[in-house]
């Protein structure tokens, strides 16, 4: 049944191709899916730019074919992301797609590309750990972590070095703070932690003093999953509650913005552990002229690329290196090329090596960081650990941390 | 007679648009527009604005993805010949319970009571894991097989939305001719002078919503098809305000206004990035939308009617 829709998918983009081959024999077309409207408007925004500045650096050309980067929104919802992915490979003809933002849209497209084997798929930002690891698509390939990922070495830091025993879990309920906690808990409960209470709180939820409340007295600490306004009301209302608990924070809760935020709950965060593959301020060459060139070509921008925009500029820049490596060639199904990324390895922004897993996922390096506070009064975070080569099975057996099962609100347990 | 007069180019379209053209613009036109229908219908006949119809059409959808093949290990797999009647019964159902809580409410009150089932439902999709998967939903839903045909295949997928949209016209049509249906527009316009002469009001309201989840049901079943996934993102605000905007644009006092206002919708949400910066495309798609409802208080069915009768006029004029 499947096989039948896929070859009249597949013959029906071919007939498709023949229409469009003239123009494509000379551009190559990078569909580029990102957040646009709504609350993630400006982080989407920077996305864009990232991939936009991999195309400019390459000169807009790769051996002589132009590329030409055509950007869609999608709203957050994995439904707008397979719309904009298909009005793009449809009526837009783009032969690789460079996104999206976020966790859910990435499943939805990694669904979506095993009905069109002619195009490859980059993944934006999303980190959802099963975008890859469980029924992973040919042509769909992540140059960066998961959301585990991007957790390791904070589990091991905050049981080893800060000496954290029992940890209660907060997170926002839906695919990307799972993927955290699990990449948080497995190194913590192998170390010998326990975390006795996970709240998983619905996005945009305002009033958290039942979770406040239930907060049980013995823990040392609490490892806080949660984004934007989201992070600001639960660390406002715990604090007022008289919480006077650590905080171990996720990749996207102790950013920036936060800490540049006024509240009596920033003295609590000074000493807080977090995971980020993308430290704004990082001391190192390669960032450095990553940030120069950023602000160079986007001077409207931010002051330093986001975790967004360094992860589009790294699926771009992928797919530069690997079409320069083909001289261009998409032909047959595009299969040089993908065999192109599947052994491309390049020097990350951040210094680390980048290269693909047999899933065609990112191996990457990881950034444990620590709030600490400057000499005139702000906070900022500094890096105190390097974690590099993180796979995605956590450097665990890839066939034993499959059989843990999926990753939920009830999976991994260690109560 | 007039009716295939329209349809009739609309079933040749296969001849001459591509697969882009009869799937993402038409068909997805076709299966919004008949969520718009119904609640177009209702507000048309029983003078109610409800934006509960996106919730009904997921009622549908929810039932297709549970019971039918999907990727996510949730649910328990029927053949799609009892899936699809189920689906519609529930819709059906979900439509008459919403009509039960709502019957008394009319105007700004009846938007306020079905808003809040409408959201109450989304809120409750992205809670609950074991029916409805939380926020992820399902994924990899298929349409079924007929006969060696797919029914996602591109030509077969637009001349079923095509069919389904004719049909339920045609049942719109039918049904407020009815006795049941010309009850439901007595109650519409002197619900006391309905009371009077002995029929209580109760049913015939709840009888108008049922029917309307029937419809909306119906749209819900092909939309879920097109997409292939459904998650409580596709019962959420913003679905919810564009099947009022697809209903308002068109026209509310007649049902093919839904249509006319989903190929409108449809057409604008997926090239405005294309004319103008990307950054502003949805102030755009405010601006049109703005535009046609100042320009056209009656919307697109409206405008398109009164300039036809104008044009009508005018050799009239000139023959005295």
């Amino acid at each position: 049944m499947f096989t039948n829709l896929r070859a009249i998918t597949m013959t029906s983009i071919l007939a498709l191709g023949v229409f469009t081959a003239p123009a494509s024999a000379e551009d190559i077309k990078i569909g580029v899916i990102s957040i646009l409207e709504g609350a993630f408007a400006a982080l989407g925004q920077d996305g864009i730019r990232g991939a936009e500045l991999a195309v400019a650096e390459a000169g807009g050309e790769v051996a002589g074919n132009k590329i030409e980067v055509i950007t869609m929104s999608s709203d957050a919802s994995p439904d707008s992301a397979v719309n904009a992915a298909r009005k793009l490979i449809e009526q837009d003809g783009v032969d690789i797609i460079v996104g999206p933002l976020s966790g859910s849209e990435g499943l939805a497209l990694r669904d979506l590309s095993k009905s069109y084997p002619a195009v490859t798929f980059l993944n934006g930002s999303s980190a959802a750990q099963d975008t890859t690891l469980r029924d992973s698509s040919d042509n769909f390939f992540r140059f960066g972590g998961d959301g585990a990922q991007w957790m390791a070495g904070v589990g091991n830091y905050a049981h080893d070095d800060l000496g954290y025993q029992k940890v209660a879990v907060v997170a926002e309920d839906y695919s990307f703070p799972y993927t955290q906690v699990l990449g948080f808990m497995t190194e913590f409960c192998a170390a010998g932690g326990s975390v006795p209470d996970k709240f998983w709180t619905p996005i945009g939820t305002k009033d958290y003093s039942s979770v406040v409340y239930s907060i049980p007295s013995d823990v040392d600490a609490i490892f806080v999953a949660l984004g934007g306004a989201d992070a600001v009301n639960f660390l406002t209302q715990y604090n007022q509650a008289g919480g006077d608990k650590p905080i171990i924070g996720g990749s996207i809760t102790i950013d920036q913005s936060i800490l540049d935020s006024e509240g009596p709950f920033k003295k609590q965060l000074i000493g807080a552990p977090a995971g980020t593959p993308t430290v704004s301020d990082l001391d190192g060459t390669e960032w450095k002229a990553f940030t120069a060139s950023y602000t160079e070509h986007f001077p409207d921008g931010f002051t330093a690329p986001s975790i967004f925009a360094h992860h589009y500029y790294m699926s771009a820049h992928a797919a530069v290196l690997a079409l320069e490596e083909v001289k261009g060639d998409l032909s047959g199904d595009q299969a040089a090329f993908r065999a192109a990324l599947s052994d491309l390895q390049f020097v990350t922004p951040t210094g680390g090596t980048m290269r693909l897993d047999e899933n065609r996922n990112g191996i990457v390096d990881n950034f444990v960081t620590e709030v600490f506070e400057r000499e005139d009064g702000t906070l900022g975070n500094r890096v105190v650990k390097i974690i590099s080569d993180v796979d995605q099975s956590l450097g665990q057996d890839p066939s034993a941390f499959l059989a843990q099962g999926p990753v939920s609100r009830d999976n991994p347990s260690c109560p | 007679m007039r009716t295939a007069f329209y349809l009739l180019p609309l079933a040749m379209a296969p001849l001459f648009a591509n697969d882009f053209w009869l799937v993402q613009i038409l068909g997805r036109a076709l299966s919004l527009g008949v969520i718009a229908l119904s609640l177009t219908f209702l507000a048309a006949y029983l003078g109610v604005v409800s934006f509960a119809q996106t919730t009904m059409a997921g009622v549908a959808g929810y039932t297709v993805a549970y019971f039918g093949p999907n990727t996510v290990d949730v649910g328990y797999e029927l053949p799609f010949y009892v899936i699809l009647p189920l689906a519609m019964i529930m819709a059906t159902l979900s439509g008459a319970l919403i009509g039960l809580i709502a019957r008394r409410s009319q105007g700004i009150y009846a938007i306020m009571i079905t808003l809040a089932i409408a959201v109450a439902f989304f809120y409750f999709t992205r809670q609950n894991y074991s029916v409805f998967n939380g926020w992820t939903g399902f994924s990899g839903l298929r349409a079924p097989d007929i006969a060696g045909i797919n029914l996602r295949a591109p030509v077969p997928f637009y001349l079923l939305c095509l069919g389904v949209a004719a049909l339920s016209l045609v049942l719109v049509n039918g049904f407020i001719k009815s006795p049941l249906g010309l009850t439901i527009q007595a109650v519409r316009d002197e619900p006391k002078r309905v009371l009077a002469i002995g029929i209580p009001t109760t049913p015939v309201i709840v009888a108008a919503y049922a029917f309307a989840g029937f419809i909306a049901g119906s749209g819900g079943i092909l939309n879920i098809w097109l997409q292939e996934r459904i998650s409580s993102f596709s019962v959420g605000l913003g679905p919810i305000v564009d099947i009022l905007v697809i209903a308002v644009i068109g026209g509310l006092k007649h049902p093919i206004g839904a249509f006319i206002g989903a190929i409108a919708f449809v057409l604008l949400d997926t090239f405005a990035v294309d004319f103008i910066d990307r950054e502003r495309f949805n102030t755009l798609i405010g601006l049109v939308l703005l535009a046609i409802i100042m320009g056209a208080p009656d919307g697109l069915h409206g405008l398109a009617k009164s300039w036809l009768s104008r044009s009508a006029k005018r050799p009239a004029k000139i023959k005295t």
